[in-house]
Formats: structure tokens, C-alpha cells, sequence
């Protein structure tokens, strides 16, 4: 277990590094920076602002500062929100976007795991047509359909919660749905396929043979088994809900890291963009050791390995 | 296993959802309620804005949110936008218009109760005029005698610049010519005041980056203080008990919200919100139905225009440009394309610009663009190079686009293609000349025909048509120095007749701001600059 993570640690620095210099080209192949705009600033202006963040040096130069900064932890000073470090706003947000995330997923886990499983043991019955469709549809729902739909009618129409915001309560509610439906549909597929194929084992039969309940040879013997391709799954599965809820947090105007890392791009507000993609780099790496460090305790055959 | 979920199970589930939904999460008191019980205004302001220091931001956003933090020698009148006492109580102004002398009002303090200063003024002008600082909108100060070439670092004395403080309550400001909209330019956030010993305790006087702006650090002189900011939340203002006149000051607080358009109008139709940035188009209809006490449009000094690449034939035939601009059908297109009651555009300044209405006016006369365009070697459009029209990415624009392209393909017979490219990328390719007609827009910086006028001058920074006429250059430089006012609207209406008679830009409509607004806000006025002094509005039944 632990040369694992040792060795999952150490490929991770040529990872982060490869990840590191491939944003820093784009950015600086990009056409148009951070401080053009429509009301343009005269030439003489734009070098002293360019000076003031190192932008005026070479490139291999500005490239070896980016990665010492980087090195050392400091994401540097956001070129759009003047005043602000980038290190800043990740704290300020992150946390918010880690919370719906958290919410999300448990939607994602209490929906798609119970749907997956029924629509399993109700093989090729009208429950499981009914069940998979409407997993199906939630794959095909995309969120900026379904957030202005959950708006419209537990909003506006019924009242019951704010149409945005995340100051009370209540205002996790529709977000999290609409984050987590996607996911859920998703863990559906994926527990329903995987209980059919442990219900065909010889184990589950000898379960039967020795005559427990149907109740028990799911939850104890089959259901652990059942899960595993989900666990697998949950790696990418949480990168993609606490980095991928840019649509969901402009919305219901959720002060999470999405907004910023998909704005990022279009302010050209580089440290910002190279901020925000190493952060979430670290975040996926992370999550997926996390999944495997699960799925070895899960299963003793990987144990050893 | 499906004992696991019985029918006993979920309908105990259920009752437990409902039961936790209704009592639980149920729908707290709505912003409006909560702020018209407090006086507390919740505002949309569409974006982030980009920092709150006066000297360093450009965009309208940031204008209307520092507009309750901070305040100029002068200001706005929320009701009639007459130009009206700031931190100087009265001024005088020199017989020859180039030298003014502003009197503070001693009551004019800074939130920690420091008296505003005249030397205050002079070290925020220094700063905003040193170019370590890079403010992007220092050439708003270029009016003021040795600005431009201390801004420039021609030296680095700022003796030489023409302003001075006799004593600590006035300041003296001397002009290389007469400007007649000094007064209104002076409500610019690039004239605002801050507050040196805050500026100095966070970095040196041109640092860009410094912490000076946050809650806790931040302190104004205007009507309202910085309570708290939380980027892509909220900005939340509290009213300035030290303010010079706290009895003009109804609200209590404002909270700024940065929602997108989309999430702002439902915000809006859920009482979250008592005015929002603006009105997305598809929604007008339905407001101008069911709710019209809701929806304001009004009149904006802006304007809409497509600017052509004048080095490129044909394009560099005055002749082509006129067909094109001729055979456009603006009355349809604010009718039925745009809804919000634009103002069709037939020359380049907006109405009443500082009290200036063009008399140049191009026609819509499709007959009279097909001569032009036979002139010009291409008749009924036979052999005419197809040519391209691009915009920044936005249904909108790329609407106005299609109707444009139909109109010409109809008229004249030629075919253009269209494409568009995201908002940096457009700006690049705009910088470089590298297109043939482009999609532009721009909003008066002062209420004064000049700051759209002076668009088209040769060296520009804007003007990327590549088009350039001495004359035009001279009339506007002429009026730079004429003090008298109708001799300067008259040179102003000979350069905008050479606008229109070379048609660098084919104008196509004048802007209106489209506004939700709460019933219970009253003292929200209709301002050709969008400006909408905190101090005249409260909020009641």
C-alpha cells in the first residue's frame, strides 16, 4: 500500500509538470491578453502594466518565473481582479464548490445506487425498462435544461426555494439535484450492470442454497462486489463535480471556483487559468489515489499486490 | 431484496421529504421584503467588476459601484443629471475658461472622519498620472494643463501639471484649452479622490496591486462604505454616518449582485432583486405584456456600428461604403429584430450628446445604393468580392448580423459570409486590421458629442478603419480650443458631415438601456450615462 502511493506520488511531478507547461503555451499562444479591451489602453500604457507583471521579460524567462512561483506555492496576482491573488479567490471559493460537490455526490450515490440495484433484480421486467429510461434521461439532460426546469417549478411556481443563491439552507437543494442527477443516471448503469453480473456468480448461489434471505444475500454478499465499477468510477466522478459545476454555479450564482476557472479563459487572465487548472490537476490526482487506496481495501485480491 | 424498499418504506420516505421541504428548506423572506424593511437595496450589476480602485478600473460596472463609495469634486443630479456640488461646495471659473477654482465643503470627510483635502485631490491626480501606475483611463485628465506629457513620462516634475492647492480647503486646475464639459467630466471615477494615508499603508503610492480595496481597508468619501465583498457574491455597502450630507441618504445599505442576465431575471420575478443590470431580449415581450410597470427603457448615449476596413477594396471605394450603409433598413431592423425601443441610427453621434443633434443624416434608399454600386463597377452586385462581416460571439450581434446580411443580399445582390470570434480573439483581430467589416459599439465616456467624434480621428486608438481625413482631423482639433459652445457644435457638425459623406462607419442604431425595476423603488430617473446616484433613491410601498 504504501510503495503505491509513493509511486503514485512520485509520477505525479511529471504529470503536474507536463500539465504546468502545456497550459503555459496555450495561454501565450492564445490570441488577445488580459488587458486588451473594447476601450483599448495607448501603447505606452499597456508596457507599463505588462512590465508590472513580469509579461515584458522573455518568454523562456517569464516560462522559468511560472514555474519557480509555482514551485514554491504562489499562484501570483489574478491580472482581472486587480487586487486579488489568485491563492485568495481559490480559498475563498473552492470550499463552496467542494460543498455542492459533497452534496451532489451523496444525490448521485442515494439515487443511482438503489435504481441501479432495483432495476438489476428486476431484470428484463417493466421496472427496470422504466427505471433505466429515466437514468437515461438524466444522462441526456444536460444541467443548463434541467437548472432553469427545477427553477421554474420549485421556485417560481411552488415556491418552495430561492432561485439562487447560497446563503440558506434550502438554497443546496436544487443545485445539488442538478449536479447530482447527471451522476446518479450514471451510477445507475453502472451498479445495475455490475449486480447482473455478481448475480450470476456461484457464491450467490451458494448464499441461496444455504437458504438466507433474498434481503441478505444482496446487501451482504452481492452488493459490495456490485459496487466496485462504481467506486472506480468515483474518482472521476467527483473531480468532474467539484471542477465541472461551472454551468450549475453560474446559474443559481454560486460563488464557487467553477465561474472563475471557465472565465479565466476568456479574461485571458493567465495566472488565474494556470492557477485554477494545476489546482484542479492536484484535486484529480488526489481523488483518483483515493480510489484506488478504496478499491485495494475493498477487494483483498488487490491487497497484496 | 425488494423488502429492501417497501411500499410502507417509501411512502415514510416521502412523507419525510415533503415534511423536511416544506417546513426545513421552505423559502426564506425574499431580498425584497428583507431590504424594504431595512432600506437595503439589492441591485444586479451583470459582472464582477474588475476591483474597486477609482484610478485603475474602466467599465461601467465598476463606475456604478464605486459611485457609492466614492465621490468627485462634482456631481451627478439623481433626478435632472445636472452637474451639481461634490467634495467642492462651489467653483469658480476663469473669463478666458481655462483656470477653475474649487471650494471644499467642509463638511466633505473620508469614512474614518479625516477632512478631505485639497492635497488629498492633488496626490490622488499625481497618482493616477505617474506611469508606473498604468491607469488605463489617465487621458481622461489630458484636458488639465501638462497632464498628457507628464502621463506620457515627457518629465517627471509634477509641478508642471496645472493643478495646485492655494490652501488645504481649495484646488486650482488650469486647462490647455477650454473644455466646456470639464464640470461633467470631473463625476469620472478617473477624477475621484482617494485617500492617501489607506494607499500608503497598503504599498507604494503606484502600486496596482495592493489590498487597499477590500472591506475593513477601504475607506471613501461618498454616500455609502464597503461592508463586505466576496467575489462572484455579493458587494454589500453600508451608509456612511460621516458622509457630508447623511440626511440625503435614505437607503441604508446596497447589496450588488453579479448575476448573469438569465439568472437575473428570474431572480427577478422572485422578488431576489429590485432592479437588474439589464433585460435579456427575449423576455421584453413578455414585460411589455404582463408587467410594463416593470420594464424601463431608456435612451443611452451609445451607439452601434459597424466600422469597414477602408484599405481593403472595394471597401476603399466611397462609393461601396455608401451602397452598404444606404440600403440598410434600420426603422426594421429596431422594430422587429431589436424590441427595446433602440433609436434607428441615420448618423454616428446619439441625439443630444451634450446638447448636440447632428444634422448630417445618411438616407435609406436602396434605389440611390444600387446606382452607387453600378458606379462603383458592380452592377447588381456582378462581381463583387464576397467579404466578410465579423463579431464578437453573441446571439445578439450575430442576429443583427443575419438581418444585415439579408438586407444586403436582398438590395444590392452581394453576398457576405459571416463569422464570429470570442471577445478577446475579436479584439486582437480588430487591433491588427485584420478584417473587413467588424462589428463595434461605444458609450460616451462625458455627455459630449467629442468623445464620439473624436473616434475617427486619424490616430485614434480606436479607429481601426483605417480611414483618415485631415480636414476631419482639423475641425475637431479646431473645437478642441473653441470655447464658445454653438461655434463648437457647428465644427462638430462639419466634421460629422465628412463622417457621413465618407462612411469609414455605417452607424446602425443608438443604444437604450433595458432595466427590470421593483415597484417599490422610487427615485431610480432615467440618465443618458446610466448613472444613477445612490443618494436620490429609497425603497417604500
Amino acid at each position: 500500500m504504501f510503495t503505491l502511493i509513493l509511486r503514485r506520488l512520485l509520477q505525479a511531478i511529471p504529470t503536474l509538470w507536463v500539465i504546468a507547461t502545456a497550459t503555459f503555451v496555450l495561454m501565450k499562444l492564445t490570441p488577445g491578453g488580459p488587458f486588451d479591451d473594447e476601450k483599448p489602453v495607448s501603447a505606452e500604457v499597456k508596457v507599463l502594466i505588462e512590465a508590472h507583471y513580469g509579461l515584458d521579460r522573455p518568454l523562456y524567462e517569464q516560462y522559468g518565473n511560472f514555474l519557480w512561483q509555482r514551485l514554491h506555492g504562489d499562484f501570483g496576482p489574478s491580472y482581472k481582479y486587480v487586487g486579488w491573488d489568485v491563492d485568495e479567490i481559490i480559498a475563498q471559493s473552492f470550499p463552496v464548490s467542494l460543498e455542492l460537490g459533497f452534496y451532489a455526490l451523496i444525490v448521485a450515490i442515494v439515487i443511482g445506487v438503489p435504481i441501479g440495484v432495483i432495476a438489476a433484480l428486476r431484470h428484463n421486467k417493466p421496472t427496470e425498462t422504466a427505471l433505466m429510461s429515466v437514468a437515461m434521461v438524466g444522462i441526456c439532460l444536460p444541467s443548463f435544461v434541467l437548472a432553469p426546469l427545477l427553477i421554474l417549478v420549485f421556485s417560481l411556481q411552488l415556491g418552495w426555494f430561492n432561485p439562487f443563491g447560497w446563503g440558506y439552507a434550502g438554497d443546496r437543494v436544487l443545485p445539488a439535484l442538478t449536479l447530482g442527477l447527471f451522476y446518479a443516471a450514471y451510477i445507475a448503469r453502472l451498479s445495475r450492470s455490475g449486480m447482473l453480473d455478481v448475480m450470476k456468480n456461484d457464491y450467490i448461489r451458494t448464499a441461496r442454497a444455504k437458504g438466507l434471505k433474498e434481503r441478505a444475500v444482496v446487501m451482504r454478499h452481492a452488493l459490495r462486489t456490485a459496487l466496485y465499477p462504481v467506486v472506480a468510477y468515483m474518482g472521476p466522478a467527483v473531480a468532474g463535480l467539484i471542477s465541472g459545476s461551472f454551468v450549475v454555479e453560474t446559474i443559481f450564482f454560486i460563488p464557487g471556483l467553477g465561474s472563475f476557472f471557465v472565465n479565466s479563459a476568456f479574461n485571458r487572465d493567465d495566472t488565474m487559468v494556470m492557477g485554477t487548472v494545476l489546482f484542479y490537476a492536484v484535486l484529480i490526482i488526489f481523488f483518483n489515489l483515493l480510489v484506488d487506496i478504496v478499491q485495494m481495501w475493498m477487494n483483498p485480491r488487490t491487497r497484496n499486490d | 431484496m425488494v423488502s429492501l424498499l417497501t411500499q410502507r418504506h417509501y411512502t415514510g420516505w416521502l412523507i419525510l421529504l415533503t415534511l423536511c421541504i416544506s417546513a426545513g428548506c421552505a423559502k426564506q423572506q425574499s431580498n425584497v421584503e428583507r431590504g424594504n424593511a431595512n432600506q437595503e437595496l439589492y441591485i444586479g450589476i451583470g459582472a464582477e467588476p474588475s476591483g474597486l480602485d477609482p484610478h485603475l478600473t474602466t467599465g461601467m460596472t465598476e463606475f456604478s459601484v464605486m459611485l457609492a463609495f466614492l465621490e468627485g469634486l462634482t456631481t451627478v443630479n439623481a433626478e435632472t443629471m445636472e452637474i451639481q456640488a461634490g467634495v467642492a461646495k462651489s467653483w469658480d471659473i476663469s473669463e478666458d475658461g481655462l483656470t477653475y477654482t474649487f471650494y471644499f465643503d467642509p463638511e466633505a470627510r473620508w469614512s474614518n472622519g479625516d477632512t478631505v483635502t485639497a492635497e488629498d485631490f492633488l496626490f490622488s491626480i499625481e497618482r493616477i498620472l505617474t506611469p508606473a501606475l498604468g491607469a488605463p483611463y489617465a487621458y481622461m485628465l489630458y484636458p488639465m494643463r501638462g497632464a498628457e506629457a507628464f502621463n506620457k513620462g515627457e518629465t517627471d516634475d509634477f509641478s508642471t501639471v496645472g493643478t495646485s492647492a492655494p490652501d488645504s480647503a481649495t484646488l486650482i486646475i488650469e486647462l490647455e484649452t477650454p473644455t466646456p464639459y470639464f464640470l461633467s467630466l470631473l463625476t469620472h471615477n478617473t477624477w475621484w479622490p482617494v485617500h492617501p494615508p489607506t494607499i500608503l499603508k497598503h504599498g507604494a503610492m503606484t502600486d496596482r496591486i495592493s489590498k487597499w480595496t477590500r472591506p475593513g481597508n477601504y475607506v471613501g468619501n461618498g454616500p455609502f462604505t464597503l461592508k463586505h465583498w466576496r467575489l462572484s457574491n455579493s458587494i454589500v455597502a453600508e451608509k456612511n454616518p460621516l458622509y457630508r450630507d447623511p440626511d440625503g441618504v435614505q437607503l441604508n445599505g446596497i447589496h450588488f449582485l453579479p448575476i448573469e442576465i438569465d439568472g437575473e431575471e428570474r431572480a427577478f420575478r422572485a422578488d431576489q432583486l429590485h432592479v437588474t443590470n439589464t433585460v435579456p431580449i427575449h423576455r421584453l415581450d413578455w414585460y411589455r405584456e404582463h408587467h410594463p410597470e416593470n420594464l424601463r427603457l431608456d435612451t443611452s448615449l451609445g451607439v452601434y456600428y459597424y466600422m469597414l476596413n477602408t484599405s481593403r477594396p472595394p471597401l476603399n471605394d466611397p462609393r461601396v461604403r455608401k451602397a452598404l450603409a444606404y440600403s440598410i433598413n434600420r426603422d426594421e431592423l429596431t422594430e422587429h429584430v431589436l424590441k427595446a425601443g433602440q433609436k434607428p441610427a441615420y448618423h454616428f453621434t446619439p441625439p443630444n450628446a451634450g446638447g448636440y443633434n447632428a444634422r448630417a443624416r445618411l438616407p435609406y434608399d436602396p434605389e440611390l445604393a444600387r446606382q452607387l454600386l453600378a458606379e462603383a463597377g458592380y452592377p447588381d452586385g456582378k462581381g463583387f468580392p464576397t467579404f466578410e462581416l465579423l463579431f464578437n460571439t453573441s446571439e445578439a450581434h450575430h442576429t443583427i448580423a443575419v438581418a444585415i446580411q439579408q438586407m444586403w443580399k436582398k438590395e444590392l445582390g452581394i453576398d457576405i459570409s459571416l463569422y464570429n470570434q470570442e471577445w478577446k480573439v475579436y479584439l486582437s483581430t480588430r487591433e491588427n486590421g485584420n478584417f473587413d467589416i467588424l462589428r463595434a459599439s461605444w458609450f460616451g465616456d462625458y455627455d459630449d458629442a467629442y468623445t464620439f467624434l473624436s473616434l475617427a480621428e486619424t490616430d485614434n486608438g480606436n479607429n481601426h478603419s483605417k480611414w483618415g481625413n485631415p480636414h476631419y482631423d482639423a475641425l475637431l482639433k479646431q473645437a478642441a480650443v473653441t470655447a464658445d459652445p454653438e461655434a463648437r457644435k457647428e465644427l462638430f457638425q462639419q466634421a460629422e458631415t465628412i463622417l457621413i459623406e465618407e462612411m469609414p462607419v455605417i452607424p446602425l442604431y443608438f443604444y437604450v438601456t433595458s432595466t427590470l425595476i421593483d415597484e417599490s423603488v422610487h427615485g431610480w430617473h432615467p440618465s443618458i450615462l446610466d448613472t444613477h446616484p445612490y443618494q436620490g433613491i429609497s425603497l417604500g410601498e
